[in-house]
C-alpha cells in the first residue's frame, strides 16, 4: 500500500470538482477538503474496495452539505431560466468561449442531475455505482440522468441560437423520446 | 433487451449505448433498430456532441500538475495510513493509546511513569523540530517559489492556512528585526497541516516559523513550554509550545539571533 494511488486519483477528482463548482479555487477548496477528511476517515475504508468511489462519496457529500449550508444562508443563486439567457451578452464564438459556455449551462442544471450526468460522463462510473456514491436508488440515477441531458441540450441549443431571441428554445430543442420511467 | 424488429428505442437504451454499458450483441440490436428510427438518432448524436464537449471541458485539468497543498493532504492520509498500519503491528489501536499516556500508569511505580510519557512527549518534539528544519532546508533556498502564497495576498494567506490548520492563526511581525513577510505554504505534518511562514531580511538571509498542532497528541491547550533550543536538523531552531499549538523557528543564524526572532515571535501570537 504506497501513497501513488491516492495521488493519481487527485487529477480526476480535480476535473470533476472543477465541472462541478465551475470554479478553480472552490474546485481545489472541495478537493483538499476530500483529502482531509479521507485522512480522518482513513480507519472506515476497506482496505481492497474501489477506493476511487470511496473518494468521490467523500466530495459528494461534502458538496453536498456546502450546497445545503450556503442555501440556508441564501446566497445560491437560484437555477435561471431559459428565458432569462437573452438578458445575458451575446453567444460567444471561440472554442474557448464555447467552454464556457458550456460550464455556464452546466451550473444552470439543477445540482443534483449535474452530479449524475458528471459521475457517469467523466468518470465512466456505472450507474450502480453512481447510485451509490450519491446514496439515491438506480432508478432516480437514471430518470436525473435522463433529464440532466436533455435540459443541458435545451440550454445549450437555447444558448447558442440567442441571437433568434426567445424562439430558440422551444423550436430547436431535440424533441422528447418516450421514456420507460 | 426486446429483439422485435421495429420495437422503437427507448431512452434507457441510448443512455446505456452512450456510456458503454452494453456489450456487442445488445449494441448491434440498437444500433439496428436506430438506422429505422431518426428521431431516437438525432437525440444520440445531439448527446454524443454534449457527452464529448463535457470530456474534454476541463481535460486540461488532468495534465497539470497538482497543487503542492494537495499533494501535502495526500501525504498527510499516506501518514495516517502507516501510523495505522504501525499500530496493528504493535497489537491494535489500544497499544497507541496506552503508550501516549505512559506505560507505566496502570502497573507499578512512579519511574516508569514519567519514564514512559516523557518518551511520548520528548520523541514527537524532536521530530516536529526536524521536520522544520528540513521543510526550511526545502524551501528557504528556493529563488522562484518559496511560498505557495506570497505576502501580497497576506489576507488571503492567513485565512487559507487557518482553514487548513483548524484555528484562527495570526502573522506575526518581524519587521523591528528587519525580517519582512515573503510568504507561507501549507505542509503535511504528524497530527495535521502545518504551517511555514517565511521571512527575508535586506541581505536575502531566510527564517522560517513553522507551526501545527501540539505532537504526540500530549499537548492540551492551555499547555505551554519553554523555548528549546535544537541543532541537530540541516538548520538549527527555537521550539516551544503555546497553548496546546507548537512552533519552530528556523534559520541559518547564531543563537542569540534566533532566541531574539523566537522571542518577537512568542511576544506577538
Amino acid at each position: 500500500m504506497n501513497r501513488q494511488p491516492l495521488i493519481a486519483h487527485i487529477p480526476a477528482l480535480r476535473r470533476y470538482a472543477r465541472a462541478l463548482t465551475g470554479d478553480a479555487w472552490a474546485c481545489d477548496d472541495l478537493v483538499q477538503d476530500t483529502l482531509e477528511r479521507a485522512c480522518a476517515k482513513w480507519r472506515l475504508w476497506l482496505a481492497g474496495s474501489d477506493l476511487r468511489a470511496w473518494l468521490f462519496t467523500i466530495m459528494h457529500n461534502l458538496y453536498v452539505s456546502q450546497i445545503r449550508h450556503r442555501m440556508r444562508q441564501g446566497d445560491l443563486a437560484s437555477p435561471l431560466d431559459l428565458a432569462e439567457l437573452d438578458q445575458e451578452p451575446a453567444a460567444p464564438v471561440s472554442s474557448t468561449d464555447s467552454a464556457i459556455d458550456l460550464q455556464r449551462c452546466l451550473l444552470r442544471l439543477p445540482e443534483e442531475q449535474r452530479v449524475v450526468l458528471l459521475l457517469v460522463t467523466l468518470e465512466d462510473l456505472s450507474y450502480a455505482e453512481v447510485a451509490k456514491i450519491t446514496g439515491v436508488p438506480l432508478g432516480t440515477v437514471m430518470s436525473r440522468l435522463s433529464r440532466a441531458r436533455s435540459r443541458l441540450q435545451e440550454l445549450m441549443d437555447a444558448s447558442a441560437s440567442k441571437p433568434a431571441r426567445g424562439t430558440a428554445a422551444a423550436e430547436s430543442a431535440v424533441p422528447p423520446l418516450r421514456r420507460l420511467k | 433487451m426486446d429483439k422485435r424488429p421495429d420495437h422503437p428505442v427507448h431512452e434507457e437504451e441510448l443512455h446505456a449505448l452512450l456510456d458503454g454499458r452494453l456489450d456487442a450483441g445488445e449494441r448491434a440490436d440498437i444500433e439496428r433498430r436506430l438506422a429505422q428510427d431518426p428521431q431516437a438518432s438525432a437525440t444520440l448524436q445531439a448527446w454524443q456532441r454534449q457527452r464529448d464537449a463535457l470530456r474534454s471541458l476541463h481535460g486540461d485539468v488532468l495534465t497539470e500538475p497538482v497543487p503542492a497543498s494537495l499533494l501535502a493532504a495526500a501525504g498527510q492520509v499516506q501518514h495516517t495510513r502507516q501510523q495505522l498500519q504501525q499500530w496493528w503491528r504493535w497489537g491494535g489501536v489500544a497499544a497507541g493509546v496506552a503508550l501516549a499516556f505512559g506505560l507505566g500508569w496502570f502497573t507499578h511505580g512512579q519511574v516508569q511513569v514519567s519514564a514512559g510519557s516523557q518518551l511520548a512527549r520528548q520523541q514527537p518534539a524532536r521530530e516536529f523540530v526536524h521536520q522544520a528544519a528540513l521543510a526550511h532546508a526545502v524551501y528557504a533556498p528556493e529563488v522562484r517559489h518559496p511560498v505557495e502564497v506570497s505576502s501580497a495576498q497576506e489576507e488571503h494567506l492567513v485565512q487559507w492556512l487557518s482553514k487548513r490548520l483548524g484555528r484562527p492563526l495570526k502573522l506575526p511581525r518581524l519587521s523591528e528585526q528587519g525580517y519582512e513577510l515573503v510568504g507561507g505554504r501549507l505542509l503535511p505534518g504528524d497530527e495535521g497541516a502545518r504551517a511555514q511562514f517565511m521571512y527575508q531580511n535586506a541581505r536575502g538571509e531566510r527564517v522560517t516559523l513553522y507551526l501545527g498542532s501540539t505532537p504526540g497528541g500530549v499537548g492540551v491547550p492551555g499547555v505551554s513550554t519553554e523555548f528549546r533550543y535544537s541543532a541537530e536538523g540541516p538548520v538549527p531552531g527555537f521550539y516551544w509550545v503555546d497553548e496546546g499549538f507548537a512552533y519552530a523557528l528556523s534559520g541559518a543564524l547564531t543563537r542569540p539571533q534566533l532566541l531574539q526572532l523566537a522571542q518577537a515571535v512568542h511576544h506577538q501570537l
